[in-house]
């Protein structure tokens, strides 16, 4: 010991030995780069966001009022600002739900069952399309739904074109094509979001462990029964991971229903026109405040049904 | 030492543009500065990139040894920001952004003594009110186009004679209703094409210019938008997309640019384009000058540069635009002699170019202004 704590000479070794003597220091030294990163980019972009939503619009000459109101948050209470936000909301909750449907199957068979080049394939082929660009895949997703498309043509060809057209003719999700249709939308973020969904309820899955299953069976359980009160309590905690990923993109997206859909707004395209050609940021600022509001109650939902309690 | 200069230049014309700005043009062009740095729309500065036909760079940057570079922009509001940003000498501005930026002290005044190739533009653009303040230039007209209505010509064996065919419900020449089979505009400012229509339709309303709706007009407006929506499946916002509908999706018509309109002929497709007998709305665009540019006499000689008829004949066939001037529509290689008139040459008299609504106007007083369209816009396209 006495050797180290000996001064020594030297700059570097001067440094070295006081953090050594000094060890809050050094690590209050090594936190200052991404503490202030997070506090000055992060928050600090959150806070300008948050005092633009407290600003008004005046009406008549279309300047920024730069004095605190809630009259901006009123407007978001307006109904067609709510049929927005409700839309939105909806369409995520639809996606989240498909996703999880979905990924769950995908998910177990590669936890359980793929070995070796099998699993290495199925990693391949959920991350391939996250891969490729964003937007080639909505566009391709716009030729795939359009009316002169593929699915049209398979659907006449299998003369099942009545199914597609009771189908279309649907209120509300129906349109006159499906890539002109909520349907069509919900298709493209299904697709899109998925395997956000499944890599963590695969995670998830893997964890739980061969013994627990077996001795569920030892003692008498059905299949079923394992399944709903081994399994799923076990996997719920990736399958909640997975659904704040497909629910918080759905929510903060404005490409897909710009490109397929019936063109009625969701949050992220308000948020664009409204900072864009309108010159609203007041409003833009306080339609991005309620994804961040409805994921915080989500969150906290989450919390409660022990979504964190393996973290 | 010329940087120097430069820098106080332009400091005095910054304190002093209001109020003396015609004494701040520049008297004469000295020497470039080896530099030009240009805010523009895609396709609007091409070097034969894109395709080795279309270079309107190259031969300007030998002859002055001025390097072009070019920052693209995808909305007007864009290049507001990057201009209010600096850093840029010219910049090619739409209507509804232009006086915005004069407004905003952002552009400078410029000389037309100064540019020999001014004479060659077309004459109903050079006092036009969107670059024009008070006499003085704030730029060089650039291109200019209209909306079209364009249509699917197996549906219209003749063209449409009004916009009726998108606003209204009704049998198309098919015998087909048009219900699901029509397209609008996907940007609040669309709400000028309701107005334009109505402005025929119902003259006792008494609109006299599209983009000054009082309270009334407005509402009408709003109105015959709300149903219009019963009849548009989706809006197009993003021109491929458009084309892409007009293909797969059994678009019969829709408002239009003629870039649609082309590139859907070239693919063969029975699509033509007309202006109805109500007019239409378009975009002027202009080339204006940053009031801080940091190469002026760069910027001086793409302004003269971009008014020489083969550039404007370029930049007119690739976009599918109309050249400010007027020669050149003749004998152009890659426009041909028919390129104008097909892009909408002869109907200047019958366009509304794009403005800015604001809510201080000329025939009504007090207008509905933009901010309170974009909202409303939202909700017609939400029922």
């Amino acid at each position: 010991m006495k050797a180290v704590t000996a001064a020594r000479t030297g700059g570097l070794a001067r440094l070295s030995d006081f953090f050594f003597r000094n060890r809050g220091l050094l690590t209050a030294f090594l936190l200052l780069p991404p503490l202030a990163w997070i506090v000055i980019v992060y928050l600090g972009s959150l806070f300008a966001l948050l005092l633009q939503s407290f600003y008004s619009l005046d009406e008549f000459s279309g300047l920024i009022v730069r004095e605190l109101t809630f009259a901006t948050y009123a407007e978001i209470f307006e109904s067609s600002n709510l049929q927005i936000i409700l839309r939105t909301v909806t369409m995520a909750a639809a996606v989240t739900v498909a996703d999880a449907v979905i990924a769950f199957p995908i998910a177990y068979f590669a936890a359980r069952y793929a070995r070796g080049g099998a699993k290495a394939l199925f990693y391949l082929a959920v991350m391939m399309p996250l891969w490729s660009s964003y937007l080639v895949k909505v566009y391709a997703w716009k030729l795939i739904l359009a009316k002169e498309g593929i699915i049209t043509w398979a659907a006449a060809q299998l003369h099942l074109t009545f199914l597609l057209d009771g189908i279309l003719a649907i209120p509300v999700i129906g349109g006159p094509s499906l890539s002109i249709s909520y349907l069509g939308t919900f298709l493209v973020f299904v697709y899109i979001w998925l395997p956000y969904m499944i890599l963590p309820v695969q995670a998830a899955l893997e964890r739980v462990p061969r013994n627990f299953i077996e001795a569920s069976a030892d003692l008498g359980a059905r299949p079923g029964q394992t399944f709903r009160t081994v399994i799923l309590p076990l996997a719920l905690p990736g399958i909640i991971a997975g659904s704040i990923f497909t629910f918080s993109l759905t929510l903060g997206d404005s490409i897909v229903p710009q490109i397929v859909g019936n063109s009625r707004y969701f949050i992220g395209q308000a948020v664009y026109t409204l900072q864009g050609t309108a010159g609203d940021i007041p409003l833009a600022a306080a339609f991005s405040v309620v994804p961040m509001v409805i994921m915080g109650l989500y969150l906290a939902a989450a919390k409660r049904l022990g979504a964190f309690d393996a973290l | 030492m010329k940087s120097m200069k430069g820098a106080f230049v332009s400091l005095v014309a910054i304190a002093t543009l209001s109020g003396t700005a015609v004494a701040d043009m520049k008297k004469e062009i000295g020497a470039g500065e080896g530099q030009v740095d240009i805010v523009a729309w895609p396709g609007y500065i091409e070097r034969g990139e894109s395709d080795k036909n279309y270079d309107w760079v190259t031969d300007f940057e030998k002859a002055t040894k001025c390097k072009v570079t070019v920052k693209t922009a995808a909305t007007s509001d864009e290049m507001v920001t990057l201009m209010n940003q600096g850093g840029f000498d010219l910049v090619t501005a739409s209507g509804d952004a232009s006086l915005r930026l004069v407004a905003g002290k952002k552009v400078q005044p410029v000389n037309i003594d100064l540019i020999p190739n001014w004479k060659n533009v077309d004459d109903r653009l050079k006092e036009a009110p969107w670059h024009t303040d008070d006499g003085v230039h704030y730029g060089t007209p650039y291109q200019w186009g209209p909306n079209v209505l364009a249509y699917n010509t197996n549906v219209f064996k003749e063209p449409p004679k009004s916009w009726s065919v998108v606003f209204e419900e009704q049998t198309l020449p098919d015998g087909k209703t048009n219900k699901g089979r029509v397209q609008a505009y996907f940007g609040a400012i669309y709400i000028a094409d309701a107005a334009l229509y109505l402005m025929h339709k119902k003259p006792e309303l008494g609109i006299k210019n599209p983009y000054e709706l009082n309270k009334d007009q407005y509402a009408a407006a709003i109105d015959l938008l709300k149903a219009q929506r019963a009849l548009v499946g989706r809006y197009w916002g993003d021109a491929a997309v458009q084309v892409d509908d007009f293909k797969n999706e059994g678009i019969a018509a829709s408002s239009s640019w003629p870039y649609q309109v082309n590139l859907l002929q070239a693919d063969k497709k029975p699509v033509a384009s007309t202006i109805p007998e109500e007019g239409a709305t378009g975009w002027a665009d202009t080339t204006m000058m940053h009031a801080e540019a940091a190469h002026p006499n760069c910027a001086y000689m793409w302004l003269n540069h971009s008014l020489e008829p083969k550039v404007q004949g370029d930049v007119a066939a690739w976009f599918g635009s109309v050249p400010a001037v007027p020669s050149a529509c003749k004998g152009h290689p890659l426009l041909t002699d028919t390129g104008c008139e097909t892009n909408g040459f002869g109907n200047f008299d019958k366009i509304w170019f794009w403005r800015t609504p604001i809510g201080k106007c000329e025939n009504e007083g007090s207008c509905v202004p933009y901010s309170q369209w974009a909202k409303d816009y939202i909700a017609v396209q939400g029922q």
